[in-house]
């Protein structure tokens, strides 16, 4: 048994070996030559550093800010995603449940915005953001990623809803429960594992949106993780060791974030794309 | 009171009213404005919106040589990229959906670069680009590393085009791979038995049945292509000459820091027809497809 499985397939899992070695080799230099001086980095970027040098993270970690960095992100991401999923969920819970023709209307448009790309709504969208003060304000950004967000989760939980049985609701109301404590006692738990997708997808693309930022947050201390690495850039390019130990900082926590959840990530990417 | 509470109306605000709220204000009135916006000459600041009427429009197709350009980088970029990311992506998903022990780690692995966002990535290939390679270069003499990789027009749409594949492939991958776990396990033995080998078995058995993933994927990496941002803003700058500037790059340079507000808004809707139409194929073609099976 073991002998055939070694025969099959152990050269194809030594091939994928090999290319991953060279997928992720790019991590692998950035990783090793951020602890290098800058002079041994370009005298040879391929070896591993012959002593640590600690102080390139702790100048990365403070030249630009990172600290407000994070935390600005860190609100953003948190509270930008949860609040997609909780809107989208009571929306797309009423439009399967009670089937008018203005909530026909309103899924048919979420689904034509899912060819509305951000550049056609980004220039009128900062007019608007300036009526409610939502430029350089962290709640503001939060706001506007709840509008760019909730169309794409409607559909998400549109066809997960669809899905559940009635019949839970109709014996939760016959003892005598309310609409929105059915929805929330009895709907909404059942919407856990979408729930937890719609939250994920949408904290790594607000967490690595770039765009949004950039030209809703442009004063100093307002600005995420993104915005700190490229301004950092546009300041210093040629400084490698501090660079690559920024990439590093800023990279490693959704890096291990994925890790520990990988299995959610990947499933929910898929569950998503089915439906879609 | 409670009865107005729960009454009909009463449930519809309370469930759609945040998202009817928020889909009015994020997405129609700037969808709309935009349209408006596309027919004036606003510089951003001013409270004026002289009206211009086509003239943008005019301007975009006949004297706008940067945003042909661009365009025309964006198109030649999309198509590579998606062949790349469909292949490379389509044949890692093929082999690790054999029943290799170390398939779980090697799909979380190749999925890695998908989760970083494009600005950062794009910083660490040009650290790969400027330095890496040089010193790969030095060590093995391969000419493929001593390339002035940044710096050549030709070599720039490459260096793009390789770190989109390197970040897509994984997502992609991962489509393929649900998608190939939907074929019968006895369909393929059934023709196997019957003497096909293997690349009749994946022609003829694997290709059809995975038809579906194969529309949505390429639908993916299109539009995904079609938008690039981060990367060429922050590998290349849209350089050199701007040849590697993409059409979303090109509108928010307009826009942001031309201040042509008016311009940047009628590329906009340029760019949306194109999304849409792109949007529409990938639409008939799944119903077809549907129809069909």
């Amino acid at each position: 048994m073991n002998n055939t499985y070694f025969r099959k397939y152990a050269l194809i899992e030594l091939v994928l070996f090999l290319t991953l070695v060279l997928f992720l080799s790019p991590f692998y230099l950035v990783l090793a030559n951020s602890f290098k001086t800058f002079a041994e980095i370009t005298q040879n970027a391929a070896t591993l550093p012959s002593i640590i040098h600690w102080e390139n993270y702790s100048i990365a970690w403070k030249s630009i800010n990172l600290p407000i960095a994070f935390r600005n992100t860190i609100v953003i991401t948190l509270l930008g995603s949860i609040g997609i999923a909780l809107i989208s969920a009571m929306a797309s819970y009423r439009i399967v449940r009670y089937d008018s023709r203005a909530n026909r209307l309103l899924f048919g448009m979420c689904i034509a915005s899912m060819a509305v790309p951000f550049q056609a709504v980004m220039i009128p969208l900062i007019k608007v953001a300036k009526w409610f003060q939502f430029m350089n304000n962290i709640q503001g950004i939060i706001v506007v990623y709840w509008g760019l967000g909730v169309s794409f989760a409607v559909i998400l939980f549109h066809g997960f809803i669809k899905s559940i049985p009635i019949e839970l609701e109709e014996s939760a109301r016959m003892d005598g429960c309310g609409p929105y404590r059915v929805y929330w006692k009895v709907v909404f738990p059942l919407l856990k594992p979408m729930v937890v997708t719609v939250i994920l997808i949408n904290s790594f693309s607000i967490w690595n949106d770039f765009l949004l930022p950039k030209i809703m947050l442009q004063k100093p201390g307002f600005g995420t993780v993104q915005l700190a690495v490229s301004t950092f850039f546009g300041e210093m390019e040629k400084d490698w060791n501090t660079a690559l130990a920024a990439l590093v900082i800023t990279s490693a926590p959704l890096l291990v974030l994925f890790l520990f959840l990988q299995r959610y990530i990947i499933d929910g990417i898929t569950a998503g794309a089915v439906k879609g | 009171m409670n009865r107005v509470w729960s009454s009909s109306i009463m449930q519809q605000i309370v469930f759609m009213g945040p998202f009817v709220v928020l889909f009015i204000l994020i997405t129609a009135i700037p969808f709309t404005f935009g349209i408006y916006y596309s027919f004036t000459d606003w510089n951003g600041l001013s409270d004026k919106l002289p009206w211009v009427g086509i003239d943008n429009y005019k301007f975009i197709f006949t004297n706008d040589t940067a945003f042909i350009h661009s365009l025309w980088f964006t198109i030649r970029f999309t198509i590579v990229s998606v062949i790349l990311c469909n292949v490379i992506g389509f044949a890692i998903a093929y082999f690790l959906s054999k029943p290799l022990k170390s398939r779980n780690v090697l799909r979380t692995l190749f999925f890695m670069p998908n989760v970083i966002g494009g600005i950062i990535l794009g910083f660490i290939w040009l650290f790969i680009y400027t330095q890496g390679f040089s010193t790969i270069g030095e060590y093995t003499g391969i000419a493929f590393f001593n390339l002035p990789w940044l710096a050549t027009e030709a070599t720039a749409f490459w260096a793009l085009v390789i770190v989109f594949v390197w970040q897509g492939v994984g997502y992609i991958m991962v489509y393929y791979i649900a998608g190939l776990a939907n074929v019968p396990r006895d369909l393929i033995e059934a023709a196997t038995i019957d003497g096909a080998n293997t690349s009749q078995v994946l022609r003829n058995v694997i290709f059809p049945m995975v038809m579906p993933s194969i529309t949505v994927c390429i639908f993916i990496s299109t539009v995904a292509s079609f938008k690039s941002f981060d990367l060429n803003y922050s590998l290349t700058k849209g350089g050199p000459f701007l040849s590697t500037e993409s059409v979303a790059m090109n509108i928010y340079t307009e826009a942001f820091a031309k201040n042509n507000m008016g311009l940047g808004a009628a590329k906009a809707i340029v760019f949306f027809f194109i999304v849409m139409i792109i949007s529409i194929i990938q639409v008939s073609l799944t119903k077809k497809r549907e129809v069909q099976v």
